[in-house]
């Protein structure tokens, strides 16, 4: 694929996936402060999607309702991280963590991209995903140092999460030329990035780190292998938008 | 959205208590009421007063959180971009307003925890038209339409009531309902033009709706009792019927207007009294699912005791033992 749509494919592909994940929060979060935040956090990852797919419709792909709505998971190049099933909120606050901080970073990274129109909207998200890495970093912080209960709980959910979480770097065959075309720094130096920026919060709190390199990465997500959970997930997505295709929504 | 009249009357046992409070307190109490002024939290209030206000506030409030429910399942099924951001928005705000309500209530010395454990224990009640299922889309947009519509009704005569605090909330509520309406409105115009699956899908819902959107401000005047002394202490600001008579007026023309129809054969207004007459609704069905027995009363409370016992552990690790309980300024 050409490293430009392949980059954007899993850029947008991962904000549309957490964001929908994100949304099931309403109703559930443990106080009503969280699912607020994490509607807004969800909001903001759909409409990030939106302007990365309006990228690739510009470059001559389908509308973004299209490329959204009427994929199935082999075709998506999200990681997998993004979606397992929202489980507990210690679950999906280490996911927020663990893929905020990355999207950070990624997109700091991309403020400097030689595709100017993904420079331009990565100057503007990242800004937004600030916000979004303060509020994983609280709550971690909050919960990692709190009662017994909850850091044996946010000890198990780091154990379960971070090899999801190093499938977020997954390179694709476009690596090469993405990193030489001055697209994007590269998988292994944001990876890089990240293990040092999550490590500096960890380190407040009472978790114990593993040592992160030496974990087996759950790749495929960026080759269309996915887990069981995202085909049910784009069917609930596209279950109105099917009844009538043809139809204006 | 999306407190309503219709769990807020008084029971008949409520009304005695009255000849305990201090005559000269409880006139002076009154008299400021009658000049329009606002009771704040520290003022003095009759009993009867604190406990009728924290028991409707706090049911809009649970209208609010149960309300985020039969839509909020249409989140991850809106059709497109434009309408799942609309539709998060919508319903995020909604969880908002419980937040700002809770706070509210809390004013009046009831917890949040107090309270939401009351909800999942079936002690206080919420809006009774969140008991029943929303099949389709269209059943979602129904709700963001007619239910919010009929809410803003309701909200907006309450928020001339006398609690300060109740009445700030209220205000910032109904703003952003006002946007609501819009997006509702703008949900049904669609269906209602669009392709004959989309129009059947929307007449189909607001069928199905129709009887309930009828019961949603409270049983009829005749049969409502009780509300004299509240109506005088600006808790209850119009009656069920008056609300009910002012949401017809302003929207059933507008529902005619857009092709739609209603499944009532006697709605129509008498233009000689200016009240619109219809079928009564069921109020013994009403009553049965107000008192549990509907369609997803059991789904609504196990999906909100879920929620509460899930998240226990993390509001357990927020209550350090340096923390305290502090109830939040009006």
């Amino acid at each position: 694929m050409n490293p430009t749509l392949d980059l954007l494919y899993r850029l947008a592909d991962d904000q549309l996936i957490l964001g929908h994940r994100n949304s099931e929060w309403n109703g559930l979060g443990p106080i009503l402060e969280e699912d607020i935040a994490f509607s807004s956090m969800a909001q903001d990852k759909l409409g990030h999607s939106l302007q990365l797919y309006s990228l690739l419709r510009a470059l001559g792909e389908a509308e973004p309702d299209t490329v959204a709505f009427t994929r199935n998971a082999p075709q998506f190049h999200c990681c997998q991280l993004v979606e397992l099933p929202i489980g507990e909120y210690d679950f999906s606050l280490t996911r927020h963590f663990l893929f905020d901080h990355a999207e950070l970073l990624r997109f700091e990274a991309l403020a400097t991209s030689s595709y100017e129109p993904l420079a331009q909207v990565a100057r503007k998200l990242r800004g937004e995903l600030k916000y979004h890495a303060l509020h994983a970093n609280t709550w971690m912080k909050r919960l990692g140092t709190a009662t017994d209960e909850a850091i044996e709980r946010m000890q198990r959910s780091l154990d379960f999460t971070l090899p999801y979480a190093l499938g977020i770097f997954e390179k694709t065959d476009a690596e090469a030329e993405i990193i030489s075309s001055g697209l994007f720094v590269g998988e292994d130096e944001l990876r890089g990035r990240w293990l040092e920026s999550i490590s500096k919060v960890l380190a407040q709190t009472a978790l114990e780190v593993p040592d992160v390199l030496a974990l087996t990465p759950v790749m495929g997500g960026r080759y269309g292998q996915h887990t069981e959970h995202l085909q049910p997930l784009l069917d609930e997505m596209a279950e109105v938008f099917r009844l009538d295709p043809t139809a204006d929504w | 959205m999306y407190g309503s009249a219709s769990t807020h009357d008084l029971p008949t046992t409520a009304l005695t208590g009255l000849e305990n409070e201090d005559p000269i307190l409880l006139a002076e109490f009154e008299a400021r009421i009658n000049r329009g002024e606002k009771i704040e939290p520290g003022d003095w209030m009759p009993a009867l007063y604190r406990k009728q206000l924290t028991r409707m506030i706090e049911q809009h409030a649970h209208s609010e959180i149960i309300g985020s429910l039969p839509e909020g399942t249409w989140i991850t099924r809106a059709p497109g971009f434009r309408r799942k951001m609309a539709q998060m928005a919508k319903v995020q705000d909604e969880v908002g307003h419980a937040q700002l309500l809770y706070s509210a209530a809390e004013t009046l010395g009831k917890t949040r925890e107090e309270m939401l454990t009351d909800l999942i224990n079936g002690k206080s009640k919420y809006s009774n038209v969140f008991n029943y299922p929303t099949p389709t889309w269209a059943d979602s947009n129904v709700i963001s339409w007619l239910i919010d519509a009929g809410a803003i009704v309701n909200q907006l005569a309450n928020a001339k009531g006398s609690y300060g605090p109740y009445c700030r909330a209220l205000d910032r509520i109904c703003a952003e309902e006002a946007f609501h309406l819009k997006y509702g409105h703008d949900a049904v115009v669609h269906l209602a033009t669009g392709t004959p699956i989309q129009r059947k899908m929307m007449q189909e819902a607001l069928n199905r709706w129709w009887p309930a959107i009828m019961t949603f401000f409270g049983p009829s005047d005749k049969m409502s009792v009780h509300t004299e002394i509240l109506m005088r202490w600006k808790v209850k600001m119009a009656s069920n019927d008056e609300c009910r008579n002012q949401f017809l007026d302003m929207y059933v023309p507008k529902i005619w207007e857009i092709g739609l129809t209603l499944p009532d054969a006697n709605l129509r207004k008498n233009e000689e009294t200016g009240q619109w007459e219809f079928t009564e609704p069921d109020w013994e069905d009403f009553k049965r699912v107000i008192n549990g027995d509907g369609p997803c009363n059991a789904e609504r409370i196990a999906v909100r005791r879920a929620a509460e016992e899930n998240g226990a552990w993390v509001r357990r690790a927020l209550l350090t033992p340096k923390t305290q309980y502090v109830r939040p300024l009006a």
